[in-house]
C-alpha cells in the first residue's frame, strides 16, 4: 500500500483517492455499504453558515456520460454540521476529513471556515468559489483573480488549516485565478467544479431542471479537467487536487500525470456506490501493468515527459 | 443496499406501453413493499428507479413493472429473456403496515399501480379485508386488475374515458368506510386523495433521482417534519407530513 500514498499539504494520505464534495454527503450513507476507512479522505458536503434547502425540484437531469444536478448546496449548516453530522461521522471514518464550504460573502466565508477550524477531525478546508447553482454568491467569487484572492485572504486569517481552493471551470482564464489564489496564500487548488450545462424537454418544450441550468460533471467533461488540472498544476506550485469525470485507477493515473497530487471522485459515486472502493483496489494492479513503483513519482509526469 | 447483477426471467407487454420485468438474483435486501430498484442500463449514464412489484425470497427473484416514458424504458423493453442488468436493490423506507387497521384501501394510478401489488399481498398475508381502487386513462391501459382479484381483494377501477370500469377518477370511487390508505400514482390524484381521504394514510412519492440512496440530495422535498430525500426518508410518506409545493 506504500506505493499509493502521497502528501497533501502536509498530511499524508493513504491513497490519492477521495469522494468529491456533494457526491459523498456527510459520509455515513456510504459507511453503511463500505469501510470508508479504505479512501484517502473525503470532501463532506459544501457547508454554509445557515441551513439552506437548495433549489427547487427537478435538479437532476440526464446527458450522454453524465449528468447536470441543480441541487443548490441543500444542507443542514455550520452549526448543525458540527452538533451532530460531525460527531457521527467520527464514530465510522478515523481519518482526516477535508470540510468544503460555500458562502455568499466574505463574512460568510470566514464565519463558516473559523468555526470548522476548531474542529479536530477537519484536515483541510476546501474553499468553494465555483457553485454554479446558487445565485448570488459561489461561483460569483470564482469568477475573478481579485474576488478569488479576497476569499482566500478571508479564510486564511481564521484557519491554521490547509486552505484548498476549489475553481470553476467556466471562467476565460482558471489558470489566472489559480495564481492569483495562490500568491493570497492558498496551500492548494482543487478543480474543477462542474461545467455550466442545460438540457430542455423537447416535448414540453421546458428546461428539464428547475432552476433552468446546472452543472454538468461525469465522464463526458474528463478530457476537459485533465487539460485545466495540467494548466494549473504548471502554473503554480502548491498542490493541486484533480477532479472532473474521474471514474476508474487508470483515470487517477492519468490525472495525476497531468499534475494531479490528489484525485477527487464525484458524479462516479452517483451510479456505483462502491466506485471509489473499486479505484483504490484496482490502482496496484495498474501501477504493476504501468511499471509504476510509487504513485508520488508520477505527479505532473506528463509535462516532464513530453 | 445491496449491488448485484440479476437475470432477465421475464420482460413482456402487458398493457399499452407496460411492461412486466422479472429478474432473477439476490433479493435479499427488499424487505418492504413500497420499496424500490434502481437498474443500470446499458448506454445511459444515470440508473432508472423501479418500484419492487413483487419478490418472492424463496425463489430469488423481483418484479417490477414499468412503462416506456422515455429513451431508457424503451432501451429497456428491448431487453431480452438471460440478459443481465446492474441493479441496486433494497432502497427506500416502504410502506409501514403497522398503521393498515382491519380494512386497508388502496389507491394507484397508472405508473403507480405496481407497488401496491406487493402491499395488497403483504396485506393479505396478514388478514386484512383489502379494498383496491385502480386508475387509468383507458382501458388499453389497465393492468394487474386480475393479479388483485386473484390475492382476493375488492377491486374498483376507474377509466378517464370510461371505456372501462367506472368513468372517472379514482376519487369518483372511493368505498365509503376504511381503516387507512396507501397510495401511488400522478401528483395530481395524489393530492385529490389528499383532500378527499377520510382517514390517516401513506402517500409514495416521485422526483427525477440522480442516485437513488441518499448521496447527492437531487430528491429533496420539504415537508411539515423537515427537508427530506424522497429516494432515503421516502419514498413513502404519512398525510400529516406532506407539504405539497405548487
Amino acid at each position: 500500500m506504500g506505493g499509493l500514498s502521497v502528501d497533501l499539504c502536509g498530511i499524508r494520505l493513504d491513497n490519492p483517492v477521495i469522494p468529491a464534495s456533494g457526491t459523498f454527503g456527510y459520509g455515513y450513507e456510504f459507511a453503511a455499504y463500505y469501510d470508508i476507512n479504505v479512501l484517502g479522505t473525503f470532501s463532506f458536503k459544501g457547508t454554509t453558515r445557515e441551513p439552506r434547502f437548495g433549489n427547487p425540484t427537478p435538479r437532476i437531469a440526464e446527458c450522454t456520460a453524465g449528468m447536470i444536478n441543480a441541487v443548490g448546496l441543500q444542507n443542514p449548516g455550520v452549526d448543525q454540521v458540527i452538533r451532530e453530522e460531525l460527531p457521527r461521522l467520527k464514530q465510522c471514518f478515523h481519518k482526516k476529513v477535508m470540510a468544503n464550504v460555500s458562502g455568499f460573502s466574505l463574512e460568510d466565508y470566514a464565519y463558516t471556515c473559523e468555526k470548522l477550524d476548531r474542529e479536530e477531525q477537519v484536515g483541510w478546508l476546501e474553499v468553494n468559489i465555483s457553485c454554479p447553482n446558487v445565485h448570488g454568491g459561489g461561483m460569483s467569487f470564482g469568477t475573478s483573480p481579485d474576488t478569488a484572492a479576497a476569499v482566500v485572504r478571508a479564510v486564511k486569517s481564521v484557519t491554521k488549516k490547509p486552505v484548498i481552493m476549489k475553481l470553476s471551470p467556466n471562467v476565460t482564464d482558471i489558470v489566472a485565478i489559480a495564481v492569483a489564489c495562490e500568491k493570497a496564500g492558498a496551500d492548494g487548488i482543487s478543480l474543477i467544479n462542474t461545467l455550466l450545462g442545460m438540457r430542455i424537454d423537447i416535448r414540453t418544450g421546458k428546461p428539464v431542471i428547475a432552476n433552468k441550468m446546472g452543472g454538468f460533471s461525469g465522464p463526458a467533461v474528463f478530457p476537459v479537467a485533465l487539460r485545466m488540472v495540467y494548466q494549473v498544476a504548471n502554473a503554480v506550485s502548491v498542490p493541486v487536487i484533480g477532479m472532473g469525470g474521474v471514474a476508474s485507477a487508470e483515470d487517477v493515473i492519468e490525472m495525476m500525470l497531468a499534475g494531479a497530487t490528489a484525485v477527487e471522485v464525484g458524479t462516479a459515486n452517483l451510479v456505483d456506490p462502491a466506485a471509489c472502493l473499486h479505484i483504490i483496489r484496482d490502482l496496484p494492479a495498474v501501477m504493476e501493468k504501468l511499471h509504476m513503483d510509487r504513485l508520488s513519482d508520477i505527479i505532473g509526469g506528463a509535462a516532464r515527459n513530453g | 443496499m445491496k449491488d448485484g447483477i440479476y437475470t432477465i426471467a421475464e420482460n413482456s407487454l402487458i398493457a399499452a406501453g407496460v411492461y412486466k420485468l422479472r429478474l432473477v438474483g439476490d433479493v435479499s435486501e427488499i424487505r418492504k413493499p413500497g420499496q424500490f430498484i434502481n437498474i443500470r442500463l446499458p448506454g445511459f449514464y444515470l440508473r432508472r428507479p423501479l418500484s419492487v412489484c413483487d419478490v418472492d425470497h424463496g425463489a430469488g427473484c423481483v418484479t417490477v413493472v414499468y412503462k416506456v416514458v422515455g429513451k431508457g424504458t424503451q432501451a429497456l423493453s428491448q431487453l431480452g429473456t438471460g440478459e443481465t442488468l446492474q441493479v441496486l436493490s433494497g432502497l427506500g423506507n416502504g410502506y409501514d403496515v403497522s398503521v393498515a387497521g382491519d380494512k386497508p384501501l388502496l389507491i394507484g394510478g397508472g405508473a403507480g399501480v405496481p407497488p401496491l401489488y406487493f402491499l395488497a399481498k403483504t396485506l393479505k398475508d396478514m388478514g386484512k379485508d383489502v379494498a383496491v381502487v385502480l386508475g387509468f386513462n383507458t382501458k388499453d391501459e389497465v393492468f394487474l386488475e386480475k393479479e388483485f382479484r386473484a390475492l382476493g381483494c375488492r377491486v374498483t377501477v376507474t377509466t378517464v374515458d370510461g371505456s372501462y370500469g367506472v368513468k372517472g377518477f379514482v376519487t369518483d370511487a372511493l368505498p365509503a368506510a376504511y381503516s387507512c390508505f396507501y397510495t401511488c400514482g400522478p401528483e395530481p390524484m395524489l393530492k385529490a386523495v389528499w383532500k378527499t381521504a377520510q382517514t390517516g394514510g401513506q402517500f409514495s412519492l416521485e422526483e427525477r433521482m440522480g442516485c437513488g440512496f441518499g448521496a447527492c440530495m437531487g430528491c429533496s422535498c420539504r415537508t411539515k417534519t423537515g427537508y427530506k430525500r424522497i429516494c432515503k426518508e421516502g419514498p413513502v410518506f404519512n398525510k400529516e407530513e406532506i407539504l405539497w409545493e405548487d
